[in-house]
Formats: structure tokens, C-alpha cells, sequence
């Protein structure tokens, strides 16, 4: 059984199809990328996974492990190992990173039927995470992203599912913003957390993340539909040629 | 130990837990307010003739309001009249006279007080506080006195105090909140049954939190309690009040009235954790809340600080003032005011700067749900003398849904140039992008809910002693039960 399957997926937003049906399978253990042009629905499909409900599916079908991941409200498929690293990251003014985190993480430990994690067993767990993605420690002690720099709320993203640890990490365009230092960092971040467990779905923009988080498969989105699918050599392709050649051909057969 | 977020998701799934009522036996007098009634509630009272004088005092001042209709209507509430005439003013559990010792309690009120939750048993002395209990209009124990009185601290229900320490009643009763000042301060000090009474001597500082827990039991009964507190020079106390009421479909009215005198170098730190009952989701019944209180920062460097976290009553009114008179002093407070429903809630402060080099902070968080209204009224004044004086104020609104209201008043008088003053104000709604970060990390909706607004009140929060903090989050997430769909 495959980890994601999603099937025929059709979503509108604000009343405007933007997923015009979308197949995709995704193993445990495989690293998909999905890219695309601006306005192509790929932060859209993100959302869709992590289950907003401003995305209403007017089509299609998407099992989670088995499960209707489109029955699942947003906490429900967190809890059953869906992570989405915003593009985005919000801030929570007066909420502690780790009293968050360790909130986060226990809720989904009981929901698995895990007993809970008190602040003892949290603590050195935390720490550790936090060299993993050379982070300071005074991080502990500040508020949820509340004045973190954009590297540092996109590094805060990976920490979060390094210590949540699920099964589907849906990764959307954790570059943007990013220097290249910090692309490095997050890069090796993700990396080491890849396993024959995880899966993960890079969304991106620009190939130069897939330089440092090296997909197994590639696809590339175009207006609400998948038109390619490859090896990382297709990242390399789209990077030399732009996208412009992949629309024209996405657009060519219907003339046919 | 079990995280906040599995405590929350307890308590979100909870109706008003206080609501219950205690079947007692009670001594109350027929409904109804004239100078008569003021007479039998000091008789009962044993009164001394001075207090006696004093409420007469009162309450002609307020009959002659009463006829003028000058009950106070600048408030941004809204409610019915008030039929003065139809309201218990006298409503007290039997019990044998002179209580040995907690066992001799009517094992009811015990109950309900440990259904509350109040160490009220000697066994429960391990939790370190001194408490003060008022059921209905009545001071029905008082915990540690032996252990207060051999510092020289007094904490006793107000009658006590009447009774055994008339000088310093007489002294200071009426001193900062004189019946003169309001409608509903006039109305309580003609009619207030009991409260309680703290003076801390010179040079102390009080070794335990001292704490007073008022109980609405009756139906149609109103409830007027007077509290009193003291610091004399060098002295410190830390005070808690908390407070709870049965669901009724009518509502009552609970009109206290509070002051504090702080002397020379001395300290008051005033926490309340207001839980009245609010009324249903459909505004029916709960308390209306007119509460007078006031602190007087009488000495040099003295320093008046109130918390209070508002999360009951149907309609709160009320404005924790200080009055800054000795040079150096420092005035504070600090505000969480929730309003779910259908609740209002009209309340903020008034610092008023009369010293040299007096300073004071505001810090008022408002957060309104479901159709609550909730409005921040604040006034800061700095008299001609108060050469030096110093402002801060942070106003706060959060609103949670689209028909709720948040307002703010601040009222601003300036008298001396060399004052500086701060205003800081923000209005922000919980956001669905904040609410969807929560959630797909696992949290459930009122669990997100409560950690934004929990972060929302921190700052005040950390204001609480450590117990009272703990209450005082569980009651919001409580209180906001049903604000998200």
C-alpha cells in the first residue's frame, strides 16, 4: 500500500478550479518534488494535504495510509502524520516555543495512544534538535516565530517536524527567502530526516533547493495539472530551459 | 503531569461548573430597602453605634440618588431597571454562634467550598494560604488566624473587625471609597452584611497569601460585601479574592465596595479572579457585577498593584483606581477581561497622580466572543503637583468571531508639564492563518483557541500568584467554550 494516494483531485478556491485533477502516488521512503510556475496550484495542493478548509475539493480522492485523508480535519491529519513546513510560518505572540511544541507534540502522542511527554524528557529531546538545525537555545525560550528573522522561521518549520516527526512532510517552498547558508542548513535538516518511513513533497519554485535535498521523482505542475514527470534531471532541465517550453507543450496536444 | 492543552480540552467540554446550589438553612430578612432594614441588618450585626450612623448616613444619600434616578448611566452596558425593592438584602446561614473550629461549619457550606475548591480544611494547610470565606452576605470562616495573629496581621470578616477592632474600622472605613462616591457605594455602605477586614502592622510583611472567597448562594438576594485592607508603614500583603455564584434564570445584583490604604514604603498586591456567574448563551440571568475599588497610595514609595481576570457576570462594571497621594508612589493594573455570549463588561482604571514623581501602568487586555461587548474605560489624571509623574498604558482587544464588540475610552488630564505619558492601543482578531498553523500541528480548534489567547493575557498573567494563574487559564479556556464553530 502506498503512503499517499491521491487521484483525480479537483479543487476550487474562491470559486476558481485550480486543480484540474491530479494524480499522484507517493511511497514511504521516496522524496517527490513537486515544481512549477507561479500560479500553478502547487501551494494549493500543499494546503490540501494539510487539510484547510478554505480549499473545498470538488472532485477526486485522496487515502492517507489507507485512510480518507479528505474526511480528516486539519489536527486529525496532523495527529495521523501529516506536517506541512509553511511557506508562511505564523506567529503566536506570548506562547513559548517549547510549551508549544511539546503541546503539539503530546497531542499528537495521545491520539496514537502514546503516553505523554513531560518537560524532563522534552527538554534534552529539544536541545538536540535544535544543533541539528544550528539553532540558538535561546529559542526555548521565545515566543512561537514572534520577531524570528524569515531564515529563522523557515529553520523553526524543520525543527518542528524533526521533533513531530511524521509520516508525510510536505515541504512548501521552504527556500523562498533563504540565503544560501541557511538553504544549507535546512537542507541538511530535511536530510536527515529522511527515512525509509517518511515520506516528503518538496514544492518549489526554483530548482537550486533539489540541489542540496536530491528528489528520487520530479513533477512538474502546470495550470492545475501534472504535465511531467521524471528524475531529478528534470529539475535540472527546467532550470536550464525556464518553464516556458513545458507550458506551450502542456497546451499543444489539446490543439492536436 | 499532564500538559495545559488535555486540561483545556477537560475544561472546554464543561458547562459553568459552579452553578450549583447549597440547601442551607438561612436567617434572611424580606425583600425590600428603607432605612428600617438598615437598622435590623446593624442590629443583627451587633453593630456599635458609629456604624450604625455611618449606614444611616449612607443610605439616605443613596435614597436621595435613588429618587433623583441617578444610578450611573455612562457605562457602555446595557440592562433593564433595577427594582431596588424587590432584592433580599439580608440573607445569612444559620449556624451556632461562635465557632470554635471549622468542624462546627454547617457540613454543607464545607461542601460546597471544597466542590469550589478553597483549602478551607485544616488539611489542606500545606497550601499556604489564609482564606476568607463569604457565603451569600456572610463571613463563614477564616483559616490561619493563629498563625497571622503571631506577626501581628489581622485577617477576619468585617463584622469581626467591627467588633474588635472599632478604632481602626472607624479610622479607616470609607476613607478612600467615601459613601458619597457612587450610587452603588452609597447602596453598599448602607446595606453591607460582611467582607473582609486585613491589617498588616508596621514593618511586616505577611508570611502566607491572604485570600477571601465570596459565594452567592440565595436566590434573589443581593450581595454587598466590603473589603478593607491596610498596610501599614513597611508592610506588605498579598491579597486574593475569587468568586462564584449558582445559575439562575434571574439576575442578581452584587455591588462591593474595596479599599486600600497603603502607608509609607508599604505594598498592597490585589488579585482577582472574577467568576460570577455570566448568564446562558442566551444572556438569561447572571450577576451584574457594579463593584466600587479603590487603593490609596497614602505614604511615600508606597505601591498599589491590582490583577484582575474577569471571565463571569452578565455586566461588569467596575474600575480598580488608585490614588497616588504619597510622592514616590506607584500605582498598577492589570487586566484580563473576557466576554462570551452575551456579557458585558465596562471596566479599566483610574490612576490619579497627586505626588511628586508618582508613576503608574496600565495594562488592559480585552478579548470579546460570541455577541459580547467589551469596553476599556481608563482615566488618567496628574494634578498640578504631581510634578514628575509618569504614564504607561497598553490597551489590548481580541476578538474571536464577527459579532462581538471591543471599545476603549481613555480618558487623559494633564496639570503639569513635566509629566510624560504613554498610550499604547491594539485591536486584533484571531486569525484563521493563526488557527490553521495550531491545528495542523496537531492542536484541536478550542485548544488552539486557548494557547492564542493564553499567549494574548500573558503579560498580565505573570502578574498572578503562581495558583492563581493556573485558575485563572483554565477559567478562560473555559469561558470560551463555543466561540469557534
Amino acid at each position: 500500500m502506498s503512503l499517499l494516494e491521491i487521484k483525480n483531485l479537483h479543487v476550487n478556491v474562491a470559486g476558481h478550479e485550480i486543480l484540474k485533477g491530479i494524480d499522484l502516488t507517493i511511497n514511504a521512503g521516496e522524496v517527490h518534488s513537486i515544481m512549477g510556475p507561479n500560479g500553478s496550484g502547487k501551494s494549493t495542493l500543499a494546503q490540501v494535504l494539510a487539510r484547510r478548509e478554505a480549499y473545498q475539493v470538488t472532485d477526486g480522492q485522496i487515502l492517507f495510509d489507507g485512510k480518507d485523508l479528505l474526511e480528516m480535519k486539519p489536527e486529525v491529519a496532523a495527529c495521523e502524520g501529516v506536517f506541512l513546513a509553511f511557506q508562511y510560518p505564523v506567529e503566536i505572540p506570548g506562547i513559548g516555543n517549547t510549551y508549544f511544541l511539546r503541546s503539539a507534540l503530546n497531542a499528537i502522542r495521545k491520539y496514537r495512544g502514546l503516553e505523554e511527554m513531560d518537560a524532563m524528557d522534552f527538554l534534552p529531546m529539544f536541545r538536540e534538535k535544535l544543533k541539528l538545525l544550528e539553532m540558538d537555545d535561546k529559542l526555548i525560550n521565545r515566543s512561537v516565530n514572534e520577531g524570528f528573522s524569515g531564515g529563522e522561521k523557515k529553520r523553526n518549520e524543520i525543527l518542528q517536524m524533526a521533533i513531530l516527526e511524521p509520516k508525510l512532510a510536505v515541504l512548501d517552498e521552504t527556500d523562498s527567502g533563504l540565503d544560501i547558508d541557511a538553504l544549507r542548513i535546512v537542507a541538511s535538516g530535511v536530510n536527515s530526516l529522511r527515512s525509509k518511513d517518511r515520506a516528503m513533497l518538496v514544492v518549489t519554485h526554483y530548482q537550486r533547493l533539489l540541489n542540496y535535498i536530491v528528489p528520487d521523482f520530479v513533477h512538474v505542475l502546470v495550470d492545475g495539472r501534472i504535465v511531467r514527470s521524471g528524475g531529478p534531471e528534470l529539475a535540472l532541465e527546467l532550470e536550464d530551459k525556464g518553464y516556458g517550453w513545458i507550458e506551450a507543450e502542456a497546451k499543444a496536444p489539446a490543439s492536436v | 503531569m499532564s500538559s495545559s492543552v488535555d486540561t483545556f480540552r477537560e475544561l472546554a467540554q464543561q458547562d459553568y461548573k459552579w452553578g450549583f446550589v447549597t440547601d442551607i438553612d438561612a436567617d434572611r430578612l424580606p425583600k425590600g430597602l428603607s432605612e428600617e432594614t438598615v437598622r435590623v441588618i446593624s442590629a443583627k450585626k451587633q453593630e456599635p453605634e458609629f456604624m450604625l450612623e455611618w449606614r444611616l448616613k449612607a443610605y439616605r444619600h443613596w435614597a436621595k440618588l435613588e429618587k433623583e434616578q441617578a444610578e450611573p448611566k455612562w457605562a457602555n452596558v446595557k440592562f433593564p431597571p433595577i427594582n431596588y425593592q424587590d432584592i433580599i438584602y439580608y440573607s445569612a446561614p444559620k449556624q451556632k454562634p461562635n465557632l470554635k473550629s471549622l468542624d462546627e461549619l454547617d457540613p454543607e457550606i464545607l461542601r460546597t467550598y471544597e466542590k469550589l475548591g478553597i483549602p478551607l480544611q485544616e488539611q489542606k494547610m500545606l497550601a499556604g494560604v489564609a482564606v476568607d470565606a463569604v457565603f451569600d452576605s456572610v463571613s463563614v470562616a477564616t483559616t490561619f488566624k493563629a498563625k497571622l495573629a503571631e506577626k501581628g496581621v489581622i485577617f477576619c470578616s468585617f463584622s469581626e473587625a467591627v467588633q474588635k477592632h472599632p478604632e481602626l474600622v472607624k479610622k479607616y472605613l470609607g476613607s478612600v471609597v467615601p459613601h458619597t462616591d457612587n450610587f452603588f457605594a452609597a447602596l453598599n455602605a448602607a446595606v453591607f452584611t460582611d467582607g473582609s477586614f486585613v491589617y498588616v502592622p508596621k514593618g511586616v510583611r505577611c508570611p502566607m497569601e491572604l485570600s477571601t472567597y465570596f459565594r452567592i448562594n440565595a436566590a434573589e438576594t443581593g450581595q454587598f460585601e466590603r473589603t478593607l485592607i491596610v498596610a501599614d508603614e513597611g508592610a506588605y500583603v498579598s491579597y486574593l479574592e475569587g468568586c462564584t455564584a449558582p445559575i439562575r434564570d434571574e439576575n442578581q445584583l452584587h455591588a462591593a465596595v474595596v479599599e486600600l490604604v497603603a502607608l509609607d514604603n508599604a505594598q498592597i498586591k490585589y488579585s482577582t479572579v472574577q467568576n460570577w456567574y455570566p448568564g446562558d448563551k442566551n444572556g438569561k440571568g447572571g450577576i451584574y457585577n457594579f463593584v466600587t475599588k479603590r487603593g490609596n497610595c497614602k505614604g511615600v514609595n508606597s505601591k498599589i498593584s491590582w490583577t484582575q481576570v474577569e471571565t463571569g457576570s452578565a455586566i461588569t462594571w467596575k474600575y480598580p483606581s488608585c490614588i497616588l497621594q504619597g510622592d514616590n508612589s506607584v500605582g498598577e493594573f492589570y487586566s484580563v477581561a473576557l466576554t462570551n455570549n452575551y456579557q458585558q463588561a465596562d471596566t479599566g482604571t483610574k490612576m490619579i497622580h497627586l505626588g511628586k514623581n508618582t508613576s503608574s501602568t496600565i495594562v488592559s487586555k480585552g478579548i470579546s466572543a460570541g455577541h459580547g461587548q467589551n469596553t476599556y474605560r481608563g482615566q488618567v489624571k496628574i494634578q498640578k503637583g504631581a510634578t514628575g509623574a509618569r504614564n504607561y498604558t497598553q490597551c489590548d482587544s481580541l476578538l474571536i468571531g464577527d459579532k462581538c464588540g471591543a471599545h476603549t475610552f481613555p480618558y487623559i488630564e494633564v496639570k503639569n508639564s513635566t509629566a510624560r505619558m504613554e498610550h499604547e492601543a491594539s485591536t486584533s482578531k484571531i486569525g484563521e492563518d493563526q488557527l490553521f498553523y495550531l491545528q495542523q500541528r496537531g492542536l484541536k480548534a478550542e485548544d488552539a483557541v486557548s494557547m492564542i489567547v493564553n499567549g494574548f493575557c500573558k503579560q498580565v498573567f505573570r502578574e498572578l500568584p503562581m495558583e492563581f494563574a493556573v485558575e485563572a487559564q483554565k477559567l478562560l479556556s473555559v469561558s470560551l467554550e463555543g466561540s469557534v464553530g
